[in-house]
């Protein structure tokens, strides 16, 4: 459960409203259940307490609705930020994506996202309404006459068991109080797939990448995807549909989306919340990352708005291309 | 009976116009043999290789992709192929993750006076790619023949 209330945040909503301070809220509202939240625009204070929800569901990262938002909209949009998404705020900023004088920003704490998919493993289908409860979500189901209580801890994204902070590093205003840098342990599982061997890794992202529907909902829901033209749109690219024949198109697809934000990525976990497939795509980023970080220096996207990013900078003695993948990387 | 067909590898080499492209030419002048698997695209720089670029050659038909550029300090645009190191390090390092050998891709700095150099790392190159055999981790069968 959050230890912030929906009631709360429509309340501080409202009167930044109220007053004018703000023309627009970006908040969640509720989808076709309860645990599909989606990005929403308010601008009425009935409509806050018709719509709005933060809860367990709210994962979506709101940054990158500011794009378009900010142009849209006269006046200054309030957005509700968890600390992750204040990295992708801050990210946007520094490639000077929008006006940072339209926007309100007001961090919220989180304490971490529920995972629908981890829910439906231990209830099952027929879900059809989940409440929050202290430490827990109660499950209602078609089939139960009871609710099933579910542990929160035990249904966390995969990103939020690897929170890497708590801490929100730009915002206007903060709801709660400031959190902490956490050491986390996100790249074990990167280290994992390295430790096998070329064939084992082959297989492992032939099955994962093989059920890749291109649906594309990775870089739409990207904070860092936000080339107006993105070069997967264009019908002579070659790399468009999906081919029966072989799985060159995704392997080619996931290569080169995780490779147009590599430096750029906060590492905010969306493309694998939102992939319908659960293909683990986080994973590719975080390679980058991890490389990066070792052969470039520690970088963390998105910390401050001023970053020179590592593949858009370089020194003298950085290592050759075959030591790079020698070092560290070579196995028989 | 019928022959078995030796291998030959199909080798794209992304050569930049102000060093490598001319190492080519002096290879050729110097009438050093590399093998004729090697294709060469000239670029106008090093770094104006697009990680799309290696895929896409891979995608139709190559077997290993090889980028020549100038060497470090001596970019015709000053810096170009510092970032070129850069990028191909990582994807390089990417494309290992995903289990595709690693030996199918190559960057290699040779200056305009280095023909023997360029025939060297071609001939090199050719051999390790033919030990390989032809791609089929990075192939689309749509563009096969």
């Amino acid at each position: 459960m959050q230890t912030v209330t929906t009631k709360s945040l429509c309340e501080r909503a409202a009167s930044l409203l109220g007053e004018g301070t703000v023309a627009a809220v970006l908040g969640w509202k509720r989808g076709e259940f309860d645990y599909d939240l989606t990005p929403a625009v308010f601008t009425a204070a009935e409509e806050l307490t018709e719509g709005f929800i933060y809860n367990d569901f709210s994962g979506a990262n709101l940054s990158k609705y500011l794009l378009k938002k900010t142009r849209e909209i006269d006046g200054k949009i309030l957005v509700f930020l968890k600390p992750c998404d204040t990295y992708s705020f801050n990210q946007l900023l520094s490639e000077h994506r929008f006006d940072r004088e339209k926007v309100y920003a007001i961090g919220i704490p989180c304490s971490g996202m529920a995972d629908i998919q981890k829910i439906r493993k231990i209830v099952g289908e027929g879900i059809t309404a989940i409440e929050a409860c202290e430490n827990s979500l109660l499950v209602h189901t078609l089939y139960d006459d009871e609710p099933i209580s579910v542990s929160c801890a035990e249904v966390l994204t995969e990103r939020c068991l690897n929170c890497k902070s708590k801490k929100h590093v730009a915002y206007d205003e903060l709801i709660g109080d400031e959190g902490e840098v956490l050491t986390s342990n996100r790249f074990d599982e990167v280290e994992k797939i390295e430790a096998l061997s070329a064939d084992e890794r082959f297989a492992f992202w032939q099955n994962e990448l093989s059920r890749c529907i291109r649906c594309n909902a990775c870089r739409d829901a990207c904070p860092a995807c936000t080339c107006e033209k993105c070069v997967f749109d264009n019908p002579n690219s070659g790399v468009q549909s999906k081919a029966p024949g072989g799985e060159f198109e995704e392997k080619l697809f996931h290569i080169i989306r995780a490779y147009h934000v590599a430096g750029r990525c906060t590492d905010c976990g969306e493309c694998s919340r939102v992939c319908p497939q659960n293909i683990p795509l986080h994973l590719l980023n975080r390679k980058f990352i991890k490389d990066m970080n070792e052969t470039y220096g520690e970088y963390q996207a998105g910390e401050y708005d001023n970053q020179r990013a590592p593949l858009v900078n370089f020194s003298l003695d950085d290592p050759e291309p075959s030591d790079v993948v020698k070092g560290g990387f070579d196995r028989a | 009976m019928q022959d078995v067909k030796e291998f030959k590898p199909v080798i794209v080499a992304f050569c930049c116009n102000w060093c490598s492209y001319a190492g080519a030419d002096l290879a050729g002048s110097n009438r050093l043999a590399y093998p004729a698997d090697v294709k060469i695209i000239r670029v106008p720089c090093s770094c104006r290789v697009n990680p799309m670029f290696i895929l896409r050659a891979f995608q139709r038909g190559a077997d290993g992709v090889i980028l020549c550029g100038c060497h470090p300090g001596d970019c015709h645009y000053s810096t170009g192929n510092y970032y070129t190191r850069r990028r191909m390090s990582m994807l390089f390092s990417m494309l290992d993750f995903l289990g595709i050998e690693r030996d199918r891709t190559r960057v290699e700095w040779v200056s305009a006076a280095e023909g023997a150099k360029f025939a060297a790392t071609m001939n090199e190159f050719v051999e390790k790619v033919t030990a390989l055999g032809p791609n089929k981790r990075l192939e689309d069968l749509r563009c096969k023949q």
